[in-house]
């Protein structure tokens, strides 16, 4: 068994019309032994940008951490929040960093760039980066993600239609994981608001 | 390891290589399958490339971009582990960078080559790019092969990755000494989508690259193959409402609200 599938996880990220959305699943177990229902993947680094870390749950976790640190850093030196590409290149170095020894983490990040336009990359776990003009998946059954995602995005979606799309792309995938599910949360960012909204999945 | 300190930090390794030994498999890297090429002509160089990434057997990118910039005059093709071809012609193009200011004159292809290769012989084949590298400097225009392992070649035409069988079958039945930019720009571009139609590992469009002493012109998407062949005529769409939600947060975010800006001082 691979290393990835330790803890479980699916995470999605998703453009729209000037505005993007990125959701997780809320299982974290250890093997097939589920611990909590309440594990959110996906974490805020401002107020335009998100990250989700899928992966083992030890090294997302001391990922997040450093991410954190980098990104206040860079407030204090600049005095402003990092833009989601210039947050993507950093990502990317750190996990670079460990090209031979690599955390096992495959980062989704999803944000506004200063110009109102969405920006959602992807990574493997040796800091390989992909832009996306529609969706980006990680996670134990990415293949069925994959499936869901390419089928049911569509350009230009509103927020509102973007949500919906997302969340049955998320809790559909779900369904054919067993080592993931519990419930999703997803986030919708737009220009002036985030909105988090926790959904009701099949608990088992 | 400090974040500037720079080279690669091995503090995981030992962590990684006891659970491989406990018979957990390494994680699957994405590599680039992968046909790229390039050919001199007449007055530059064309270099090409196909646009899929996979990880195993799935297609992890239908779109990503293989023609790396080096600098203004010098681009180059990779092949091989994603992040290794992503960064090491990362790192060259800023040393090549500082070393334009560091001389005043414009990088020549060579040295861009000899940075690619003793990177790559430093790591002895671990860091997996296998690259075309392109360029027109003051002794006119060079194409280089560069080998994970460090070795190179030039040669008048050259292909890499998955495909490169496939890519040059078409240029050794179809390249001439001294062709014309369109002749060189279709026959790079054949030898891409051979390898995209025969090669497993190759997919998508044909991006081209075409430098010459006068400039570059970048052509991303050269050739689109491979668009949708579908397209549903009733679009699915949930209305508002669809998905079960339990719990709904909403935070503002802050807007800096700036009054009466003063203008500011110009000498007109």
């Amino acid at each position: 068994m691979s290393i990835f599938e330790y803890n479980g996880s699916a995470i999605i990220a998703m453009a729209g019309k000037d505005c993007v959305a990125i959701g997780s699943d809320l299982r974290f177990g250890v093997q097939l032994q589920t611990m909590t229902t309440d594990y959110k993947k996906v974490y805020q680094i401002h107020d335009k940008l998100f990250i989700g870390l899928g992966g083992l749950a030890t090294d997302t976790q001391t990922l997040h951490q450093r991410l954190v640190m980098r990104h206040n850093l860079y407030k204090l030196r600049e005095e402003r929040d990092i833009k989601p590409s210039t947050f993507a290149a950093l990502v990317s170095a750190i996990m670079y960093e460990k090209r031979f020894g690599p955390y096992f983490a495959s980062p989704v990040i999803a944000g506004l760039e200063p110009d109102g336009s969405p920006y959602i990359c992807g990574m493997d776990s040796i800091g390989a980066t992909e832009t996306a003009k529609d969706f980006i998946v990680t996670g134990t059954n990415s293949e069925s993600l994959f499936g869901m995602c390419e089928s049911m995005w569509r350009p230009e979606l509103e927020q509102e239609e973007l949500f919906e799309v997302i969340s049955q792309c998320l809790l559909s995938g779900i369904d054919r994981d067993a080592l993931a599910g519990w419930g999703a949360v997803v986030y919708v960012i737009t220009k002036d608001k985030v909105v988090a909204r926790t959904l009701k999945g099949r608990m088992d | 390891m400090g974040s500037n300190a720079g080279g690669f930090d091995f503090e995981l390794v030992k962590r990684n290589a006891l659970l491989e030994a406990k018979g957990v498999p390494p994680p699957r890297a994405w590599k680039t399958g992968t046909t790229i090429a390039g050919v001199i002509y007449k007055d530059g160089v064309v270099l090409a490339a196909d646009t899929r990434s996979t990880s195993g057997s799935t297609v992890a990118d239908k779109n990503c971009e293989k023609i790396h910039f080096i600098a203004p005059n010098i681009y180059c093709c990779g092949a091989g582990t994603a992040a290794d071809t992503e960064n090491v012609t990362a790192m060259v193009s800023s040393h090549l960078e500082l070393h334009k200011y560091a001389t005043g004159r414009q990088a020549r292809v060579v040295t861009a080559m000899t940075l690619l290769k003793s990177h790559l012989f430093r790591y002895q084949g671990h860091v997996s790019a296998a690259l075309i590298l392109g360029g027109v400097d003051l002794h006119g225009p060079h194409l280089f092969t560069i080998f994970p392992h460090g070795s190179t070649d030039a040669l008048p035409y050259a292909t890499m990755g998955s495909g490169s069988l496939n890519a040059m079958a078409v240029f050794e039945a179809g390249y001439k000494d001294d062709m014309s930019r369109e002749e060189a720009m279709a026959l790079a571009a054949r030898a891409i989508r051979s390898g995209v139609y025969n090669d497993l590992g190759s997919g998508s469009n044909v991006d081209l690259c075409i430098i010459t002493a006068g400039g570059v012109e970048y052509l991303r998407n050269y050739e689109f193959l491979q668009a949708k062949t579908y397209s549903r005529v009733f679009p699915v769409k949930y209305p508002p409402g669809t998905a079960p939600v339990l719990k709904t947060k909403v935070t503002l975010s802050e807007v800096a609200v700036i009054e009466g800006v003063e203008s500011m001082e110009t000498d007109s």
